[in-house]
């Protein structure tokens, strides 16, 4: 059973990958690390894990107006998730997905998305103009 | 939403003789549509927090502007870089990393912004008034910046706010706007003692609370004393947006925008009434500490935000008599620092043990001695990011705990107030 969503385009583009869902609010900066991809945030639920090749959902967003350098460095490293889904509107992750075009680097799609309905390990497909098709593992 | 442009700004879009602004210009459209907003509004200051090494990515990018011939077109101060330009030997880390932090700094002075890093421009001259329009980024600075004084920006994270100075105008939306500044929850804390409310530690405490309760929704705060200081509310606004998006808060009777609670909610109904109490706010306190129970201290930090002159006079006169068993660093800018320089103070806090790092701070770039151990600190801001950025377990506590347990080496903590 495939899931449609539709959403909000914030960064049109397509892509396709497991979902990794956060269980908890993030700052990307002090919560990433930029080179590796891994979440280093104190006691957050995913401290560990890598965000790199994930259809990276997002609950919330919190904290440093910093983390639009780390969402920059995680493209320009090659370590950025495949596509960001976003349950609100921000503005910061996605500026390091602009700066990125701007300077002719790999960019991601971003998109404000209804994150009810996709769990970890998901098939996601982001498709150009903010179609998301989720397919449920096994 | 559609952003409508006027002629000149459209113009500035393909301006092939300023080829930095227009790609500034581009971005800066691009964020605006993000941003919902429907025009662009001139801004007159800004506070520039793409300054601090994160990657090289970002210094290429501020390098492209910068050779591009972009320069900033309103007063533009600095935050952080992650070198020590007065007290270079303090950095750790190799070289090919110091080498394109500085790079960065320089793309940055090299655009016109003042060589200011700080992340408390505000105490060093940068205090844009009531109801003026700006461009701020670092978060503790915008909530400062929009609680404190008064003045309008939404939370601008790097590279907008260096293309936002460089255009002069920001998109307008969000806290930008007089409607979206009306606090929409009431946070009630009239039923903490009175001892509490005076304690130094309770405003970032308060803060930290407040971030994780909120979000980036507006709050009113009641029960602050009004003579509260004004280190006490930078400090409760660092916590505030490290812990949630907090760009703006009100204290009632306190910030320019609530001098009282109905001015604060703009009229309306608040949406929630928070009633705070002591069993919360120790849990806040207590979510600052990931060195649980243990006494081990390697080392304390002082100085996120950048410490005051009067929080630098505050701990030499807590620490009279004193000599640290562990290292003490006191992070500020150059300015405070030559003002404590001049009055002898430097001189004294360093005898008992303070490291001062300037232009920096010992949570954004390596400079603290080993690749783990434990870090007190009375700063909230500090406590959240301590150990992700540092590998250092943090403990919270206020100034008279950090320099007890800075003097005794382990940590020491005072409870009765927090009881």
């Amino acid at each position: 059973m495939a899931l449609s969503i539709v959403a909000n385009p914030l960064i049109d583009g397509v892509a396709d990958g497991p979902a990794m869902v956060l269980s908890a609010p993030i700052s990307f900066w002090g919560g990433v690390n930029p080179t590796s991809g891994l979440i280093v945030q104190a006691a957050h639920p995913e401290r560990g894990q890598c965000i790199a090749g994930r259809v990276l959902c997002l609950p919330e967003l919190i904290g440093s107006s910093s983390s639009s350098a780390v969402m920059l460095e995680l493209l320009h490293a090659g370590m950025a998730p495949r596509a960001l889904l976003l349950a609100s509107r921000d503005a910061i992750l996605p500026l390091g997905v602009i700066v990125a075009e701007e300077m002719g680097w790999p960019t991601i799609p971003v998109l404000e998305c209804d994150l009810v309905g996709i769990v970890n390990g998901d098939g996601v497909t982001v498709s150009a103009g903010g179609g998301v098709t989720v397919e449920r593992a096994g | 939403m559609v952003l409508h442009l006027t002629d000149t700004e459209r113009g500035w879009l393909s301006d092939q003789s300023q080829p930095g602004r227009a790609m500034a210009m581009r971005i800066a459209v691009k964020a605006a549509d993000l941003m919902g907003a429907s025009e662009l509004v001139p801004i007159s200051h800004s506070h520039i927090d793409g300054c601090l090494y994160h990657g090289d990515s970002g210094v290429l990018f501020c390098e492209r502007l910068a050779e591009q011939g972009a320069r900033v077109s309103v007063p533009a101060s600095l935050n952080v870089g992650a070198l020590d330009l007065v007290h270079p030997e303090l950095i750790g880390g190799n070289a090919a990393r110091r080498a394109m932090a500085r790079r960065l700094m320089d793309a940055h002075t090299a655009m016109g912004c003042l060589p200011t890093w700080t992340c408390a421009p505000y105490q060093v001259g940068h205090r844009p008034a009531l109801g003026e329009q700006v461009a701020w980024g670092e978060s503790n600075a915008v909530a400062f910046a929009n609680s404190v004084l008064g003045a309008r920006t939404n939370r601008y994270g790097d590279f907008l706010d260096i293309c936002l100075a460089i255009v002069g105008r920001a998109p307008l939306s969000g806290l930008h706007v007089a409607d979206n500044r009306c606090a929409r929850v009431v946070v009630d804390v009239s039923g903490l003692s009175e001892a509490l409310r005076r304690t130094d530690a309770f405003y970032p405490v308060l803060g930290a609370w407040l971030g994780r309760a909120v979000g980036a929704t507006v709050a009113a705060i009641v029960g602050v004393p009004a003579d509260v200081g004004e280190d006490d509310l930078k400090a409760l606004g660092a916590g505030a947006a490290s812990t949630g998006a907090v760009g703006l808060f009100h204290v009632v009777g306190v910030t320019p925008e609530a001098p009282d609670l109905v001015t604060a909610l703009g009229d309306t109904e608040p949406v929630e009434t928070i009633v705070v109490t002591a069993e919360m706010i120790r849990a806040a306190r207590d979510a600052l500490d990931t060195a649980s129970g243990s006494a081990q201290l390697d080392c304390l930090a002082f100085g996120s935000p950048h410490f005051s002159h009067a929080e630098a006079k505050a701990l030499e006169t807590a620490s009279a008599g004193m000599i640290f068993a562990v290292p003490v660093y006191v992070c500020t800018n150059r300015e405070t620092l030559g003002r404590l320089e001049d009055e002898g103070v430097a001189e004294i806090l360093r005898g008992r043990g303070v490291t001062f790092v300037v232009d920096t701070c010992v949570v954004v770039t390596p400079i603290l001695k080993q690749q783990a151990g434990v870090m007190m600190t009375n700063s909230a801001k500090f406590a959240h990011y301590g150990e992700g950025n540092t590998g250092y377990a943090t403990v919270f506590g206020g100034l008279a705990d950090c320099v007890a347990s800075a003097a005794a080496g382990r940590v020491v903590r005072d409870d009765s107030r927090w009881r």
